[in-house]
């Protein structure tokens, strides 16, 4: 580790990334797990499993059926082998399905009624869910330096929601922000008409899981011309042992709004390995905007390789009215395994979508991730920045695809993906599609692969700055343009993870 | 990615059936586990990820398609002086060919090299086409080392004295094709090989080159100007340390086009450049797909691929520069870039880069779009015509990978064929 007095006189360091070296001591700091007294349902998935887990959330029959429809047709289709990763075989009989707090199992009428470990356990992830009764009961707290702005928070554990903050003062924009079991009993129509209709339950292996098992979830809904009046955020934690997280993300965006949407994951450390099929589905209307933002930490496992997250997730926003745009961001540092691909449909005339995205993979983690950018509408733009480093022993793949459609007339887009190897046993991948279907339209795709500049390190090393700073230092500066393009909370946090993940790297 | 797999297949039993030419013994094995690697791979389906741009289907159907011969006096050939071999119809001729003597080298047809018991062939034919079938299958190539018994087998033991020209003339209108060239450029050799023309109504083309320590190997590649005729050929390289393999194609029309190049880098400090330059019109597909594997250190691979499509025209590309644990200091390099002259072309590219170790250099782009307006409004605010200045920034955008040819002469006349592709389309 850095050593703070050798560090604090020198000039010309960016403070920030410095102190956010020293800061950390453990190599995974979300690594503890909550001891608190868990529900399960049987192991395994079928049919009653299924219907258990409906019940569970309080569904009505559609939905049940709903859930039916994707079961069977998951019983049908194989796990995709394409990606470049390698585990060893899931057996999806041996996995929890549903896990929930016993405290939980009657729901909470506030966060009054939650069980204090369950806030701790938030509390203990830096995420203050106790926010909103200060600020709902006591008048004078506005006055109190307040962190920055204000972010709503939806806090899911295991399966369930824990509880969502904020609720009333969105309301009164209009804005609906609640855990999707909550938007299916509330806003069935909403829900019926939107769930299913960007990412379908036969859409691949993992999202028809998915769509069969999911629970917990933020739901989201902006009406026409609102601009949210806080950035909304979920954080998933995974705490129970052989559990699977399914949740599942709905946000529509309404004619001429617009939404900030922050997403957080963490679990324990453990040796075994845990499955994470998410599904984010995100609508947007006319000259609306939404901004996804993903901090994903996930536990990558050991040095050795052993335990971590299996992220298969599957995200897509549709931009179904003209001039609407989609931004995703994510900084991707944790788990065993992502198979992650965060895509555009870009549907509306004069939409855009970007996607920035930097993929840190340590140790035996393994990333393939990228983006699909189709561009049916005329004039529509898209961006790819992408960033993946790789150290250890990790394989980081990118794999993307541009698809201009013959209709999407004066259509363009720019794709820029870089890698950078730390080390001689790790992987560096590129998997770009790229179609073209009509002239008017240009692409563009560059795509780099280097190591860190010795020149770089040795000028960072003459100053005083030990090796894994001056890495983090670096590798910071390599993925600059992703970062910036992150919300203010989560910048931080990506680059002090950009350097955790980065540990042991050297040397 | 992952071994190849058996696949139930309708051509199955067709292939069982096929009868493989007579040879020696060794001749006879190559062809025997060639026809079984196929057997295991199947012949390539749209589902194939490798066959995802291009439909194999008039590559590997039981017949070939009837192609029309068009009307024209070009004969094959180049200006150069070269020793020339002819085939017509796929036929080895040897009333239209040169003397097949020439110093620094030895040329041998391959009927007579396969008949005879020992020969250094044998370490070559079939042998760098089965390493390039992992780790992607390549059933087509397989295929044709089982089946072709007609070709070219060269040897380069010192500087040929000229380059060696490989001319196809086509008389029929129905005629199915296989031929398997067979390579071998020795310790500090050099060897150009030239080829023209289309050969057949379809085309199954393999040529493997072994390019020992120091030696160097030029190919320039033409493929007619038919627009029926159907092709799919693969180029095996294996490159010794030091030595150099350039090999550039031009495409002229054609309806089905797939060339493949597979390069594996085996010793240190060695340069390969591919590059090719497709136009084409209307009913043309052509595909690009190369695959270079660096397994040595501080090696230069460098890929160039341009494209110029027009009235529905479909151009695929699909790179990849391979880099292996331990093949430190590599510099790779990729580029495909397409023109596309009007709405209903279109451009379809998979560059990928799969990198194992630190210490390199890679870099791959691909770019597809219009042709520049404010290139054209320059040229014509000049006084220059609007199809001309057309044709102009046409020319100059496949220069790019015409200049990777080192020979200024064929650099030449590849710009008039091109200009007189363009000439003939004004109408």
């Amino acid at each position: 580790m850095a050593k703070a007095e050798d560090l604090k006189v020198k000039d010309g360091v960016d403070q920030d990334t410095v102190e956010a070296v020293q800061s950390i001591s453990g190599t995974y700091k979300y690594g503890w797990e909550t001891d608190i007294e868990m529900e399960y349902i049987p192991k395994g998935v079928n049919e009653d499993i299924v219907r258990l887990i409906s019940d569970k959330n309080d569904e009505p029959d559609w939905m049940t059926q709903w859930r039916l429809a994707a079961y069977e047709r998951w019983s049908q289709i194989e796990e995709p082998t394409w990606a470049m990763v390698d585990y060893p075989k899931i057996d999806y009989q041996d996995l929890y399905y549903y896990a929930q707090p016993k405290s939980m199992a009657e729901k909470p009428k506030s966060l009054d009624d939650v069980d204090p470990k369950l806030l701790e356990t938030y509390q203990k992830l830096g995420i203050p869910l106790k926010e909103q009764m200060i600020l709902a009961g006591v008048e004078g707290a506005e006055d109190q330096p307040a962190e920055g702005r204000k972010v709503a928070v939806d806090a899911v554990f295991d399966s369930v929601s824990v509880g969502t903050t904020f609720k009333e003062e969105l309301a009164k924009a209009g804005v609906i922000f609640c855990s999707i079991n909550e938007a299916i009993e509330n806003h069935p129509d909403l829900v019926k008409k939107y769930l299913g209709s960007v990412v379908p339950p036969t859409d691949n292996f993992f999202a028809t899981l998915n769509s069969a098992v999911f629970s917990a979830g933020s739901f989201v809904y902006v009406p026409p011309g609102v601009r949210c009046p806080m950035e909304l955020s979920t954080y998933f934690r995974i705490n129970a042992e052989n559990t699977g997280q399914f949740e599942r993300t709905l946000i529509i965006a309404d004619k001429g709004s617009y939404v900030s949407y922050l997403e957080g994951c963490t679990a324990p450390k453990r040796d075994t390995n845990q499955l994470h099929a998410a599904v984010v589905e995100i609508v947007i209307m006319e000259d609306a905007e939404v901004k996804y933002s993903t901090v994903q930490n996930w536990f990558p496992g050991d040095e050795n390789g052993v335990g971590g997250i299996y992220n298969f997730v599957t995200k897509r926003a549709d931009c179904r009215g003209d001039r609407a745009k989609v931004m995703w961001t994510q900084v991707e540092t944790g788990s065993a395994v992502t198979w992650k691909y965060p895509s555009c449909i870009l549907r509306g005339d004069e939409s855009q979508g970007e996607f920035y995205s930097i993929a840190i993979a340590n140790n035996y983690q393994q990333a393939d991730t990228g983006t699909k950018m189709i561009h049916l509408g005329k004039n529509t733009k898209s961006r790819i920045v992408s960033k993946g480093i790789s150290a250890g022993k990790a394989q980081n793949t990118y794999r993307g695809l541009v698809s201009m459609h013959q209709k999407a007339k004066n259509s363009r887009n720019y794709t820029q993906c870089d890698s950078l190897l730390i080390g001689s046993n790790c992987g560096a991948h590129t998997v770009p599609y790229i179609e073209v279907k009509n002239n008017s339209s240009r692409v563009e795709h560059e795509a780099t692969t280097s190591k860190v500049d010795d020149e770089q390190l040795f000028y960072c090393r003459q100053r005083g700055i030990d090796e894994e700073a001056a890495l983090a230092l670096i590798v910071n500066g390599f993925a600059k343009e992703v970062l910036q393009a992150l919300p203010m909370e989560f910048a931080m946090e990506a680059q002090q993870l950009v350097a955790i993940s980065l540990e042991g790297s050297v040397g | 990615m992952g071994t190849p797999q058996t696949k139930s297949d309708p051509n199955t039993a067709r292939l069982s059936g096929l009868s493989l030419p007579k040879g020696a013994g060794w001749a006879s094995a190559a062809r025997k586990s060639a026809l079984e690697r196929v057997i295991t791979m199947g012949l390539p389906g749209r589902r194939d990820e490798y066959w995802k741009y291009t439909d194999p289907k008039g590559l590997n159907g039981p017949v070939a398609a009837e192609a029309a011969i068009i009307d024209s006096t070009d004969a094959p050939g180049f200006s150069a002086d070269s020793l020339k071999i002819v085939f017509v119809d796929g036929v080895f001729n040897a009333e239209a060919s040169d003397d097949l003597t020439l110093a620094g080298i030895e040329i041998d047809r391959l009927e007579d090299v396969t008949a005879s018991d020992i020969h250094w062939a044998r370490d070559v034919y079939g042998v760098l086409e089965q390493a390039g079938q992992d780790p992607v299958a390549r059933p087509l190539a397989a295929l044709n080392t089982a089946v072709a018994s007609d070709g070219v087998v060269i040897r380069a033991t010192g500087k040929a004295a000229k380059p060696v020209s490989i001319l196809y003339m086509r008389k029929s209108e129905t005629a199915d094709v296989v031929l398997h060239h067979v390579i071998k450029v020795e310790n500090g050799a050099e060897l150009t090989v030239l080829e023209d023309g289309s050969a057949a109504a379809r085309l199954n083309m393999v040529i493997e080159v072994d390019v020992a320590d120091g030696g160097a190997f030029h190919h320039i590649r033409t493929q007619g100007r038919e627009h029926e005729r159907q092709a799919v050929t693969h180029i095996f390289g294996r490159l010794g340390q030091e030595s150099l393999f350039k090999s550039f194609t031009l495409t002229i029309n054609g309806a089905l086009t797939r060339n493949e190049a597979v390069l594996e880098f085996t010793g240190d400090n060695a340069t390969a450049h591919v590059a090719g330059a497709a136009v084409g019109d209307g009913k043309f597909h052509h595909d690009d797909t190369v695959f270079i594997t660096h397994d040595a250190e501080n090696c230069e691979s460098r890929q160039v691929y341009k494209k110029v499509l027009r009235n529905g025209a479909r151009g695929v590309f699909q790179g990849k520069i391979l880099v292996k644990a331990g093949a430190q200091k590599t510099d790779g390099y990729q580029i495909s870039k397409a023109l596309l002259l009007d709405d209903d072309s279109q451009f379809l590219a998979k560059p990928e880069l799969e990198i194992y170790a630190d210490d390199v250099i890679c870099s791959h782009g691909s770019t597809t779009g219009a042709i520049d307006e404010d290139a054209l409004f320059y040229l014509r605010s000049r006084g220059v015509e609007l199809a001309k200045a057309q044709d102009l920034l046409v020319l100059a955008f496949l220069a790019d990978a015409i200049d990777e040819i080192d020979d200024d002469g064929i650099c030449e006349e590849l710009l008039t064929r091109l200009q007189a592709w363009l000439e003939r389309r004004q109408d």
